[in-house]
């Protein structure tokens, strides 16, 4: 089986969660071939794709995919998934990814399905299991195309180095001035941070924090941890934290090993976007916290006192 | 301008979510049934942009008789009139073809709706009825903003946002802020009534993928107390217990 793997960059490196596409697709069995658009990705970070499976990289290095125009993304990944005979499409969930892969399923006549969560059964057909109500339960899907689009959740694989190093081939597409009709006109974006959807331990703060000016601690505890920070709806509301911190149902859903709740009374809409955490720690004031309830461990108290000492804690266990 | 409004009726977000018939369908009993809490924002936001500068909005469902309580929300909302293709929304690809099939001469300037459905949460439809048109699609869009035949918004990405300007017509998926959800008042819920709700037929039956079966999560195991004075305990557990550090 051919399988073309979606990847994306941050910064000049490979996204975490493309890692993972690649480790899934190397998973799968079959011959796992790469594609980076843009030419701002370190080529070292390419080749290095081999050790997670990958034995080739198609480098579409045309200056205007630096940015994610997502019709400009979808023609080169439909091409490139023609010129390599691929069968299967992986790619990681992401706010570039979903978009660029629908419109390729329709290019390329594929099924499609988002929030993979497993490997795909193949002994009947063709099935994944996906999740669905946010969360709250799975789907088995099976694929009825010939083509198949896998957009995969975050820990749907075991990231493996097992490879060496990965071919890179410069991939030139022609691609319509059409496709570049969205025009990005700016970007507004926190460097040097973990970023939420690729974090292991995400640290997230709500109301009962008080106040924006109380985030530092929050913070501290985080990049004690090498944390990203997330918050409740309400804390995203009042404008304490930026919109792209806000984890729950209508904001961005995490999956990482550690979840660590503070100030955070758990509502439904909240559980929503972490139910998919391995381990989940809730620190609140209040015991009858609904949080406690999803919780692996929780602390009743403070806040304000337990949060130092936990980084304390933290840095003396080092 | 003419705006399309693509809503989904999905269950209220507090819902248990439990299956029956073999965990091949969804409960519905005692379920509550809202507009998805995207496509409520999209359709907000429309409303908004009518107000400013005049036009129409057109409602869009593709599911059976049973959503229409929910359509006329959204026409008590502020929707003119609203469209159900009559069919169970099969996959992805097929409420797509739908939404397509009834846009490509419709004429709309701005196909809206949310970035993804609550149940599903596939976030593929905006994508691949922006493909089947032939049209730009935008998502997730938080801000959105019309200058003459240009569409100015701003799409959330990881860690941030990027700001697009994008020639009309095109499809957006919707979420957050893009506008504060409207409740309707008793003036809009009495003129939903008698807002037309034309029924149509499915145009196609293609779907590109067949659900198996549901599953529910393994059970939560129960949680582990920690003395807030013994803080020291909670990190020797994630260390050894649990493994994540």
């Amino acid at each position: 089986m051919s399988i073309l793997v979606f990847v994306e960059s941050s910064e000049g490196q490979v996204k975490k969660t493309s890692i993972e596409a690649v480790a899934y697709a190397a998973a799968m069995g079959g011959d796992v071939t790469a594609i980076a658009l843009g030419n701002n990705i370190e080529n070292s970070e390419l080749e290095g794709l081999g050790k997670y499976g990958a034995s080739k990289v198609l480098h579409a290095d045309d200056e205007r995919l630096n940015q994610g125009v997502i019709q400009a993304y979808a023609a080169v990944i439909a091409k490139a998934m023609e010129d390599t005979g691929a069968e299967v499409l992986v790619l990681a969930n992401s706010s570039l990814g979903n978009p660029v892969s629908a419109r390729v399923s329709v290019k390329v006549d594929a099924s499609l399905v988002s929030n993979v969560t497993d490997l795909p059964d193949t002994s009947g057909g063709f099935k994944v299991k996906r999740s669905i109500y946010t969360g709250k339960a799975f789907a088995v899907v099976e694929l009825t195309k010939n083509k198949k689009i896998l957009a995969i959740k975050k820990n749907a694989a075991e990231v493996k180095e097992t490879g060496g190093s990965a071919a890179v081939e410069k991939y030139k597409v022609t691609i319509s001035d059409n496709d570049f009709g969205a025009k990005i006109t700016n970007t507004d974006k926190a460097t040097g941070e973990v970023l939420l959807p690729e974090a292991e331990i995400v640290v997230s703060g709500g109301r009962g924090l008080k106040g924006p000016e109380n985030w530092g601690m929050v913070e501290e505890l985080a990049k004690e941890l090498g944390a990203a920070t997330g918050c409740s709806k309400p804390v995203s509301d009042m404008g304490w934290r930026p919109h792209h911190e806000h984890v729950g149902q209508t904001g961005v859903k995490v999956s990482p090993q550690l979840y660590i709740a503070i100030g955070i009374s758990g509502a439904i809409q909240h559980l929503a976007g972490v139910n998919s955490s391995k381990y989940i720690v809730v620190i609140n004031k209040d015991p009858e916290a609904p949080f406690f309830k999803a919780a692996d461990y929780g602390i009743v108290g403070d806040a304000f006192e337990i949060v130092p000492k936990l980084t304390e804690a933290l840095r003396a266990a080092k | 301008m003419k705006i399309l409004v693509c809503i989904t009726h999905v269950p209220d977000t507090t819902s248990r979510i439990s299956f029956t018939d073999g965990d091949t369908k969804f409960d519905t009993t005692g379920v509550q049934f809202i507009i998805g809490p995207y496509d409520d924002y999209a359709l907000a936001r429309a409303v908004e942009l009518k107000e400013q500068q005049g036009g129409s909005i057109t409602v869009l469902n593709v599911g059976g008789a049973e959503t229409e309580p929910t359509i006329r929300k959204a026409l008590a909302i502020g929707a003119d009139e609203a469209i159900r293709v009559n069919a169970e929304p099969g996959d992805s690809f097929f409420v797509a073809e739908q939404i397509a099939n009834v846009a490509k001469d419709g004429g709309y300037d701005l196909i809206l709706m949310g970035r993804e459905s609550i149940d599903f949460n596939g976030g593929m439809v905006h994508g691949i009825v922006g493909e089947i048109l032939g049209l730009p699609s935008i998502s997730p869009v938080m801000t959105l903003d019309i200058e003459g035949d240009t569409a100015k918004m701003a799409r959330e990405i990881e860690g941030g946002k990027e700001y697009l300007e994008v020639k009309l017509p095109l499809v957006a998926g919707c979420q957050e802020p893009i506008a504060e959800w409207k409740i309707p008042n008793m003036r809009g819920i009495m003129s939903a009534r008698t807002k037309p709700l034309k029924v149509v037929e499915p145009s196609g039956d293609a779907t590109n993928t067949k659900l198996q079966k549901f599953e529910r999560p393994p059970a939560k195991g129960d949680v582990k107390m920690i003395d807030a004075e013994n803080v020291g305990e909670l990190v020797g557990l994630l260390k050894n217990e649990a493994k994540v550090l």
